[in-house]
């Protein structure tokens, strides 16, 4: 089992504290491709970063690939974050004055890869995409799939075990969507990386092979 | 390291007008030090070198007006050392302290001629060791020596602004040695030129202490007791010693033993020991002054760090997603703060030493007059190399003060709120 979660729960506190994960019960094998759906506000973003360690839970037990995930030091979080995944947004989130080989490489040089070493394979993973010839282009140069693949480049280069979606077509036309989709698809396939998708569109639900609803922080 | 400096050299880039407002006013802090510390020590040069008679720890005792009434002689009386003061300078009961003694005497002023040249210069004889004490720089030719001394020889050791005048402003002084000058009545052989001050106040020239003595001083008057001294370490020690030597001398003239005017010693050693203690002072004062200044230039630093990490919150975020440790992200703030503060503050480093240049060439070279006397405003104003150093270590520490709250807040935001920032 990559991803175990046992009892999660997870509070944000304020003047009105809201519960929005109930206690979240979930297993993800190693290779799996899976969907989580809900409506906004269900607690699916916060479930997501929670699997992705970019948030901490209140109570519970997530053990990634065995190993328990729980208080960790920031440092540890970014090292898990580095080496084992791979995370993709709905807007992107490519840095604005970084060209698009610069951005791939970026994760590598967190884990202090040699510029050059870093550099080919940022290329060789821009190459794979079919952006070879976009690779010096700054990211408001590029059409929104262009970006998109852009950002999957910069989650595979790290060879993680697990990509995480945060509605990866959200932003993007329904035939880009779909040539998105298909690219995901086939990495999960070739590469077996487990690949985790949060969305709320059915087509997307559909090409997956487990969905996952989960309403009001529970799921269903 | 190189990966660092494209990404400030990136952030800078994105931010040219800030970042160069922002740097200026470090720029102005180090320009401020620079400029007041080389002043400083303008000043300081220029109060060293009117000081400057006695270069090595020595003595000078001279006589004075006594100011208590004492063994029935009434106060106000001028005392002249003599040669009996001398004889008890060099006798055994200083022997533990005293090493080498020097009596000089000097003449009014007196005119020297050379050729169709006329100069009012005042002759002090001197014993062979008073060059040494004074580390008197012999340009040409020798100073006095013990033959001079033993026989009583008509020999003259001029000043080199003499000896350039006698020379047609040529500063060949070789070739004025051996030549023959008068001096009142009598004729002197040139045997050496000594660098003298460079204004035209230093017009001593020195000749045997026996020569002097023998021609204009009749009387057994001394002007001064140089002596050197051994043994004395603590400032007690040389209290304890020179209330000895004041109650001997003093003793001699029938004076009041504690009297401290009647005889006047002027212990090199001390002062220069309060010199150094005022410079210190003044050096403090000055480097808390320029780093006040300077202190404006770093909160201005800091505030646009401040400033820079806020807008970038997302972009940290990102980072942070991707794999950024809190470490990296403080190192790439604190090193654009350091780099941006010691490029500046280079700036204002070099501008420092170009103002100081220019205060050397102007200032440093004009003079004031003062009764009649010129004095120069600042020798040699500049700054040293461990100061230059000091600025370095001072513009680095403040460049990480400067970075490390806004880095630490920057490190501080939580992935997914910096994520969803903006």
């Amino acid at each position: 089992m990559l991803i175990e979660l046992k009892d999660i729960n997870k509070t944000y506190e304020g003047a009105q504290p809201l519960h929005v994960l109930k206690g979240v019960n979930l297993g993800v094998e190693q290779g799996e491709f899976v969907s989580i759906m809900g409506a906004s506000g269900s607690g699916k973003s916060t479930l997501l970063n929670i699997i992705g360690i970019l948030d901490n839970y209140d109570s519970g037990e997530y053990r990634f690939d065995g190993s328990l995930i729980k208080g960790l030091s920031e440092s540890k979080a970014a090292e898990y974050r580095n080496r084992k995944i791979g995370f993709i947004f709905q807007s992107f989130n490519l840095i604005a004055f970084k060209t698009a080989v610069e951005n791939v490489e970026l994760p590598l040089f967190y884990q202090g890869v040699p510029r050059r070493r870093r550099h080919e394979l940022a290329m060789e993973y821009l190459e794979k995409l079919g952006l070879r010839d976009w690779s010096h282009h700054y990211p408001n140069e590029l059409s929104g799939g262009q970006k998109q693949r852009v950002a999957i480049a910069r989650a595979l280069i790290t060879h993680p075990q697990l990509i995480l979606a945060d509605e990866p077509t959200g932003a993007l036309d329904s035939k880009t969507s779909a040539e998105v989709m298909a690219l995901l698809r086939e990495i999960n396939r070739n590469e077996g990386m487990t690949m985790i998708i949060v969305t709320h569109d059915p087509k997307v639900n559909a090409q997956t092979d487990r969905s996952i609803h989960i309403s009001d922080g529970m799921i269903v | 390291m190189r990966d660092i400096l494209v990404e400030i050299w990136e952030s800078v880039r994105r931010n040219k007008l800030r970042t160069t407002l922002t740097g200026l006013a470090v720029s102005w802090g180090i320009f401020m030090l620079i400029v007041l510390l080389s002043a400083g020590n303008g000043v300081m040069n220029t109060t060293m070198s009117n000081m400057s008679e006695m270069n090595t720890d020595a003595m000078r005792v001279y006589g004075g007006v006594t100011s208590k009434p004492y063994d029935g002689l009434e106060e106000g009386r001028r005392l002249d050392l003599t040669d009996k003061d001398v004889r008890l300078t060099g006798s055994k009961a200083f022997r533990d302290v005293i090493v080498d003694v020097c009596p000089t005497i000097s003449t009014s002023s007196l005119t020297m001629t050379y050729g169709k040249k006329n100069f009012s210069v005042y002759t002090v004889g001197i014993y062979p060791i008073y060059t040494r004490i004074n580390r008197t720089e012999i340009l040409a030719g020798r100073s006095i020596n013990d033959n001079d001394i033993a026989e009583a020889r008509k020999v003259i050791v001029i000043t080199h602004l003499q000896a350039k005048n006698m020379l047609m402003n040529s500063t060949d002084y070789e070739k004025i040695i051996g030549r023959r000058v008068k001096v009142g009545n009598l004729s002197y052989k040139i045997v050496g030129v000594r660098h003298g001050a460079e204004n035209e106040n230093d017009t001593d020239v020195f000749m045997p202490y026996t020569t002097l003595k023998g021609i204009f001083a009749k009387s057994d008057r001394v002007d001064n007791i140089i002596f050197t001294f051994k043994g004395l370490e603590t400032d007690e020690d040389h209290e304890a010693f020179e209330a000895r030597y004041r109650a001997a001398i003093n003793g001699l003239h029938h004076a009041d033993p504690e009297d401290r005017s009647a005889v006047w010693i002027s212990n090199s050693f001390t002062r220069n020991k309060q010199m150094n203690s005022a410079r210190n002072t003044l050096e403090t004062a000055l480097w808390v002054v320029g780093l006040l200044t300077l202190l404006g230039g770093i909160v201005g630093v800091s505030n646009i760090m401040l400033i820079t990490v806020k807008e970038r919150t997302h972009e940290f975020g990102i980072r942070k997603a991707i794999g950024a440790s809190p470490l990296s992200i403080i190192s790439l703030i604190v090193t654009e703060s350091v780099a941006i503060t010691a490029l500046f503050g280079y700036i204002g480093m070099v501008l420092g030493m170009m103002a100081s240049e220019v205060m050397d060439s102007t200032l440093g070279h004009s003079t004031v007059d003062i009764f009649g006397e010129h004095i120069s405003i600042m020798k040699d104003p500049g700054v040293d190399l461990g100061t230059a150093v000091g600025v370095t270590v001072v513009l680095i520490l403040a460049g990480t003060i400067a970075g490390l709250f806004p880095a630490w807040k920057a490190a501080r935001v939580k992935p997914v709120e910096a994520l969803s920032a903006n």
